[in-house]
């Protein structure tokens, strides 16, 4: 990695100069960041998105290596390696720019996810398969953990005052794109090749391969950047930092800050960001039984109708101030989610429903001829139906299936649901990139403002399924239970964040 | 004086984390019956919940008492 490094900071690379009005040239600039940002985001989340047939490919259950393997690359990646990423990247960028170093994170995460889409499976290699998943996994999660707090870092340099908010949220756009890309490019290739090519041949590569034809394409632009003029004129000035990471936690000043915007602002981001998005998704198809393809189209819907609103709130907290605004975020999620989400559960419930008709079928078992398999199909009064099938698996015990499809009525308010969750998000999420980089001076931003910012999306933010998955266990727990734990963390984060910060903004980012 | 209820979230919250850990592993179903994504959300979430503490601990001491700018 040094050696690419090395390579990298001495690459003579033709470029224009910087136009003299610093909104002039700052389009490139916000492009060259945000494709290549979009791209990471698009890269780490269709690993996320083919869990499912990752999983069946690489880590049978039945083998406990391959499955153990699974369980790291679940946990591993998101908690402990994107905080690890921030932290070598982030050091990376502020001794020796931030240009080159999220060239780096770039080439690392396009490789490695291309590389995910050539391994062999575990039938055809052997337990290598599954290690080769995970290290490349590992990769991008450090990859990813490098990336955003460059490219925020990179746009909100060469912003005017007053404007940083407005155009570092181009950048905050580009996590929900990313997922929007991820699960469009799925939905499309799985209706190209078909769903048993896609899910039991080779058609899921598709989608880790064509990134790679993306990421080059992110390489070409951001080659052709120039430094942030902020670092150019602090390692002119020979005033760079020796050891940001020891200057960011290592000294108080600093250190303090870091704690707060974690507890004050990111933590509370990571979950509202997690919950609006990702346990969505997961409530749909999981405890509403919403059929895979309808669920994420609802998803995919939703995200167009909220993402403009990234950069609505980023230019409001221009003239209002970032905190007002990510706290009102958050401090709707606290108050709406769980209605919210009983209204997405009374949507798919079919005690609410009034039959049309309903048929059943039933035919012989597959696996025991003694046994009979059966499937009814359920029409309902406003256009939704429920396809239930009871059938024996291999291990001979019945397995009854739930696939519900909503009529129209339903699944527009179910989009806009989701579209109102995400909202939530945009508003959260619109200023953050601002937010972060005014904390903080030029020397150790790239370094103190990521590790808060994936610590909080990372952790917080990634424990949400898990957290939630365990509070169901509890006795007397219901389908709505998993949202104290989001409700719970927002709520703390926005008692500190309106207690311990103040609206106004810090202009100069010179420091 | 807020300062000590964050000392007291911190502390809290890995306690309940590792009073969980200890409920499930083995015998819950999933992921959370296993040890591997205990171990690594406690060995991550420690460092975290130390840092909840020393932010409370820098409240209890005033180290935040006048405007933040951001």
């Amino acid at each position: 990695m040094a050696a690419i490094a090395s390579t990298l900071l001495f690459l003579k690379v033709k470029r224009k100069p910087m136009p003299t009005d610093p909104e002039k040239g700052i389009w490139k600039i916000i492009t060259a960041s945000s494709v290549g940002t979009l791209i990471e985001w698009y890269d780490f989340y269709i690993f996320g998105s083919l869990s499912t047939i990752i999983a069946a490919k690489f880590f049978p259950s039945e083998n406990p290596t391959a499955a153990l393997l699974s369980t790291l690359a679940t946990f591993a990646a998101g908690f402990i390696v994107r905080p690890f990423g921030a932290l070598v990247f982030g050091r990376l960028g502020d001794i020796i720019g931030r240009k080159y170093t999220f060239l780096l994170t770039l080439i690392l995460m396009g490789t490695s996810t291309f590389l995910i889409g050539l391994v062999p499976t575990y039938a055809t290699i052997g337990a290598l398969a599954p290690i080769l998943v995970l290290v490349l996994r590992l990769v991008q999660g450090l990859a990813l953990g490098g990336e955003y707090g460059g490219a925020a870092t990179y746009v909100a340099e060469h912003a005017p005052i007053h404007r940083r908010g407005y155009y570092t949220s181009w950048i905050q756009t580009t996590a929900t794109l990313g997922l929007f890309l991820s699960l469009g490019v799925i939905l499309s290739i799985r209706r190209i090749v078909g769903v048993q090519d896609f899910e039991n041949g080779n058609g899921w590569r598709f989608p880790f391969l064509l990134s790679i034809v993306l990421v080059i394409v992110s390489i070409i632009i951001r080659l052709k950047m120039s430094e942030s003029p902020l670092f150019a004129k602090l390692k002119s000035e020979g005033k760079t930092s020796v050891n940001p990471i020891k200057e960011s936690f290592g000294h108080k000043l600093n250190f303090k800050m870091v704690l707060l915007a974690l507890f004050g602002a990111t933590m509370g981001q990571g979950v509202i960001w997690y919950t609006g998005q990702f346990y969505a998704q997961s409530f749909l198809l999981t405890k509403c039984f919403i059929d895979y393809e309808q669920a994420n189209t609802i998803i995919l819907i939703a995200l167009v109708i909220a993402t403009p609103f990234f950069i609505v709130f980023g230019s409001l907290s221009d003239r209002w101030g970032r905190k007002n605004i990510m706290m009102l975020g958050m401090l709707l999620g606290i108050l709406l989610y769980r209605p919210i989400f009983q209204q997405l559960y009374n949507l798919s419930d079919t005690s609410n429903k009034t039959v049309t008709e309903q048929t059943t079928t039933t035919g012989q078992s597959q696996v025991m001829s003694t046994a009979s398999d059966s499937t009814t199909l359920k029409n309902f009064e406003d256009g939704s139906h429920l396809t239930m099938t009871s059938k024996l698996n291999s291990k001979g015990e019945r397995e009854t299936k739930k696939v519900m499809v909503l009529g129209g009525s339903p699944k527009l308010k179910m989009i806009l649901l989701i579209a109102l969750m995400v909202l939530f998000v945009t508003m959260v999420y619109g200023p953050i990139a601002a937010f972060l980089v005014e904390m903080f001076p030029t020397k150790i931003r790239y370094t103190s403002m990521s590790l808060p910012y994936h610590i909080g999306n990372g952790i917080f933010g990634g424990l949400v399924p898990f957290i939630a998955t365990l509070i169901t266990t509890i006795p007397g727990s219901n389908p709505l239970s998993g949202l104290w734990y989001p409700i719970i963390v927002a709520s703390l984060c926005f008692v500190i964040g309106s207690l311990y910060l103040s609206n106004k903004m810090d202009e100069d980012v010179t420091d | 004086m807020l300062g000590i209820l964050w000392i007291i979230a911190g502390v809290a919250a890995i306690t309940l984390l590792v009073y969980s850990a200890a409920t499930n592993i083995h015998t819950a179903k999933g992921d959370i019956g296993k040890p591997i994504p205990w171990i690594i959300i406690i060995a991550v979430f420690t460092p975290v919940a130390i840092g909840l503490v020393i932010f409370g601990w820098y409240s209890f001491k005033g180290e935040y008492d006048g405007e933040i700018k951001t």
